[in-house]
C-alpha cells in the first residue's frame, strides 16, 4: 500500500512503506479461567498460508486473555477433519472449543479459506464460514476470523481487525526522526503515516477511523494537524498563539476538543470542524488540558491542576461548573474513557511511580492495574477489553497492553526506536 | 546579531568593571546594563563602526560577559512547579534590566519539563514556567512585545537520563536572545 503525502516546509515526508519497526507480543501473565480452545488445520492441509492463518488467529485469541490456545500435544489421537469431529475425544482432553481452518488455492495467489468452529461442551458446530483472500490480505482475513470466533465464544465483539497509532522516535542526535505510525492491533504491518525531524505528539483517531489528528512541532511550536489516512493529505487546523495541543474527536466526528492558551492559561476549547469556530469551554487559572469526550458527547473529562496537583474533572459541553472525578493519589492525568463509558483509565501516581489506574464510574472504585515506573497514555480497545499504554522497560519506551481488569498483561517488543502514545482505533 | 570577541584587553577590563562593579545592587547593575546599551545599540545599527581596520573599538555586549549574571540563560524549576527560586530571581532581574534599557532586544523563553507525568500536562507545565519568567520580566519593566514564549514540554530534554540530576536539568526555561 502506498500513500502520497503533502510536503510542508522543510519537513521530510515519506510515502507510506512497510517499515523499520516491528512490534512483537509477549504475554507476561495469563488467566487460569480462560476458555481452552484448539486452533488447527485439517490433517491433510500443510500449506504455509494455512499455518500462517492459524498462527495469527492463535496469537489473537490468546492475547485476549479470555481464551487459552492449547498446545498440539494435547490434541486427541487421530486425524482432524473439518466436518467430522469426535466431540467426546476432544472434551476428554479438557478442550472446550475447536477451530479448524483449511485453505484451497483457487488461482495463482488466490485462496479460499474455510473455517469451522465447534462448541465441544454443547456438541454443536457454532460457525462455518468461507472467505477468499490473496497473500497480501491473509493477515486481514485471519484477524477477521479471530473477531468472529471471539464474538461467538465470548459474546463480545472482537477488536483484532482494528489498528493502533503511535509515535516512534528513531535515531539519535541530528539524525533523529519522529514518525507517526499505524499498525494492526497485534503490532504487525506498521506503516509510517507522517515523518518529521521535529517532535510529534498526541495522535488521536477520528471517530470513524478515517483520520488522525496530532500535534507537530515542525514550525518550532505546537500546532494541530489533521491527516486523512486514505489520501495522506494533511491540514493545519489550529495554530493560535501559545499552545495548540491535546486534540480529541467528538463521538459524532464534527468537533475537536483541544487545549489552547491563546487567552492566557491553557484551557479546553471546542473547535467546530465544519465552520472552524472555536468556543472556550474552561477558563480557570492554572492548567486545564487532556480533554476526552463522554460517550454521549455531552461532557468532557479533562486534567486540571486547579486543586494544586493534576486531577481529573468533568464538565458539561454546555458549560457550568466542573466536578472533580479523581480523588485517589496526588497525580491523575490523561483520562481515557472505556467505549461503554463505565471505566475511566488514567495515569496515576501515589508515590509508587506513574502507573495506569482505572476508576469504575458506576461504583467509584479505583484500582491500579500496572506496575511500571513510567506508564503513560492509556487507550481502550474499541470493545473495552484491553488498554494499550506506553511503559519503560530497561530504559526503553515500549508499548504494552493490559486487560481492563488488570489480569492479563502483554508487551509489544519493539526492534527499533522508542515507541509511545499508543491510541487504539475505533471499529472499522 | 554580531558579537566580536577579540578586543583590546584594556577595553575588556574597563567594561567588566562597568558591568560588575556591584552586581548585588540593582542600581549599579542597571548602570552596567546602560553601558551595554550604548555599545550594543550603536553596533546593531552599524552607525559607529570606528576602527574597523583592526576591529578595535567595536562593541562589547554585556550578554557576552561570562562574569555577568546575564550569562546565565537557564532557569531551573522544582518538580511540577512553575515557581522561580530566589536564586534564579536575581538572574531574571538582570535580564529584565538589560531588556528595559535595550528595548530593541527580543527574548524567546522556552519552557521545558522533565519526563515524569503525561506529555500533554508537561507541555502545559513548560508553558506555565515560561510564562512565570515572562511575567517577572514584565514586572521589571520589559515591554511584552520584547518577549516571546514557547513550550516544548518534555519533548526536548537537555539531557537524557532518569536520575534526579538529569531530571532536574530538564525542568527549565531557556532564555534565548
Amino acid at each position: 500500500m502506498r500513500r502520497i503525502l503533502l510536503s510542508v516546509g522543510f519537513i521530510v515526508c515519506m510515502a507510506v512503506q512497510p517499515v523499520f519497526a516491528l512490534l512483537e507480543i509477549e504475554i507476561s501473565q495469563g488467566v487460569e479461567s480462560a476458555l481452552p480452545i484448539a486452533v488447527t488445520t485439517t490433517s491433510n492441509d500443510n500449506s504455509p498460508q494455512t499455518r500462517l492463518i492459524t498462527q495469527i488467529i492463535s496469537a489473537d485469541l490468546h492475547r485476549s486473555g479470555l481464551l487459552s490456545v492449547v498446545e498440539r500435544q494435547r490434541y486427541p489421537n487421530g486425524l482432524v477433519d473439518k466436518r467430522q469431529v469426535e466431540y467426546q475425544q476432544w472434551r476428554d482432553k479438557g478442550i472446550e472449543a475447536l477451530l479448524v481452518v483449511s485453505t484451497q488455492p483457487i488461482s495463482e495467489n488466490q485462496f479460499r479459506i474455510e473455517f469451522f468452529l465447534y462448541d465441544l461442551v454443547h456438541n454443536k458446530r457454532s460457525l462455518a464460514h468461507m472467505a477468499n483472500s490473496n497473500s497480501s490480505s491473509l493477515r486481514r482475513v485471519a484477524h477477521k476470523i479471530s473477531d468472529v470466533v471471539f464474538e461467538s465464544l465470548i459474546g463480545m465483539r472482537g477488536a483484532f481487525s482494528t489498528r493502533i497509532a503511535y509515535i516512534t522516535e528513531m535515531g539519535t542526535g541530528k539524525e533523529k526522526q519522529y514518525v507517526l505510525q499505524v499498525a494492526d492491533a497485534d503490532g504487525h504491518n506498521p506503516r509510517s503515516v507522517f515523518m518529521s525531524n521535529k517532535q510529534l505528539m498526541s495522535p488521536a483517531w477520528s471517530s470513524n477511523g478515517s483520520k488522525l489528528a496530532y500535534v507537530s512541532f515542525e514550525n518550532e511550536r505546537s500546532e494541530i494537524f489533521v491527516q486523512d489516512l486514505a489520501s495522506g493529505q494533511r491540514k493545519k487546523i489550529s495554530s493560535a498563539p501559545g499552545l495548540n495541543s491535546a486534540p480529541t474527536w467528538s463521538p459524532n466526528n464534527q468537533q475537536l476538543a483541544l487545549t489552547l492558551s491563546q487567552d492566557g492559561d491553557p484551557n479546553i476549547y471546542i473547535l467546530d470542524l465544519q465552520s472552524g469556530e472555536k468556543r472556550q469551554l474552561t477558563s480557570h487559572y492554572g492548567i486545564d488540558t487532556e480533554p476526552t469526550w463522554s460517550v454521549d458527547g455531552r461532557s468532557i473529562y479533562f486534567t486540571s491542576n486547579r486543586s494544586g496537583s493534576p486531577q481529573i474533572y468533568k464538565l458539561s459541553v454546555a458549560g457550568g461548573k466542573a466536578e472533580r472525578v479523581s480523588f485517589e493519589g496526588r497525580y491523575n492525568a490523561a483520562a481515557a474513557l472505556s467505549p461503554n463509558g463505565d471505566l475511566l483509565a488514567m495515569v496515576h501516581n501515589d508515590g509508587q511511580g506513574y502507573q495506569i489506574g482505572v476508576l469504575d464510574l458506576q461504583n467509584d472504585s479505583f484500582r491500579v492495574i500496572t506496575d511500571g515506573s513510567l506508564d503513560e497514555a492509556p487507550s481502550f480497545a474499541p470493545n473495552g477489553s484491553m488498554i494499550i499504554f506506553s511503559t519503560r522497560r530497561s530504559g526503553r519506551t515500549i508499548l504494552s497492553a493490559v486487560s481492563a481488569d488488570g489480569r492479563v498483561q502483554q508487551q509489544f517488543r519493539l526492534q527499533a526506536g522508542k515507541v509511545r502514545e499508543p491510541t487504539w482505533s475505533p471499529f472499522r | 546579531m554580531k558579537h566580536f570577541r577579540y578586543l583590546l584587553p584594556l577595553f575588556i577590563s574597563g567594561f567588566l568593571v562597568a558591568c560588575n562593579g556591584n552586581p548585588t545592587k540593582p542600581d549599579d547593575a542597571e548602570s552596567g546594563a546602560s553601558g551595554a546599551l550604548s555599545s550594543s545599540g550603536t553596533s546593531d545599527s552599524e552607525s559607529s563602526s570606528v576602527g574597523i581596520e583592526d576591529q578595535q573599538g567595536v562593541m562589547l555586549d554585556a550578554l557576552d560577559d561570562p562574569e555577568n549574571p546575564l550569562s546565565v540563560r537557564i532557569i531551573y524549576f522544582e518538580y511540577d512547579s512553575a515557581e522561580v527560586s530566589q536564586d534564579s530571581l536575581e538572574v531574571v532581574r538582570s535580564h529584565g534590566q538589560y531588556l528595559t534599557v535595550n528595548p530593541n532586544r527580543m527574548l524567546r523563553l522556552e519552557g521545558h519539563a522533565d519526563e515524569r507525568g503525561t506529555r500533554e500536562y508537561n507541555l502545559a507545565l513548560g508553558e506555565s514556567r515560561a510564562k512565570t519568567v515572562r511575567d517577572l520580566l514584565i514586572l521589571e519593566g520589559v515591554q511584552p512585545g520584547q518577549l516571546e514564549i514557547v513550550s516544548f514540554g518534555e519533548e526536548r530534554p537537555a539531557v537524557y537520563g532518569s536520575d534526579e540530576a538529569s531530571l532536574q536539568k530538564n525542568r527549565r526555561v531557556e532564555i534565548i536572545y
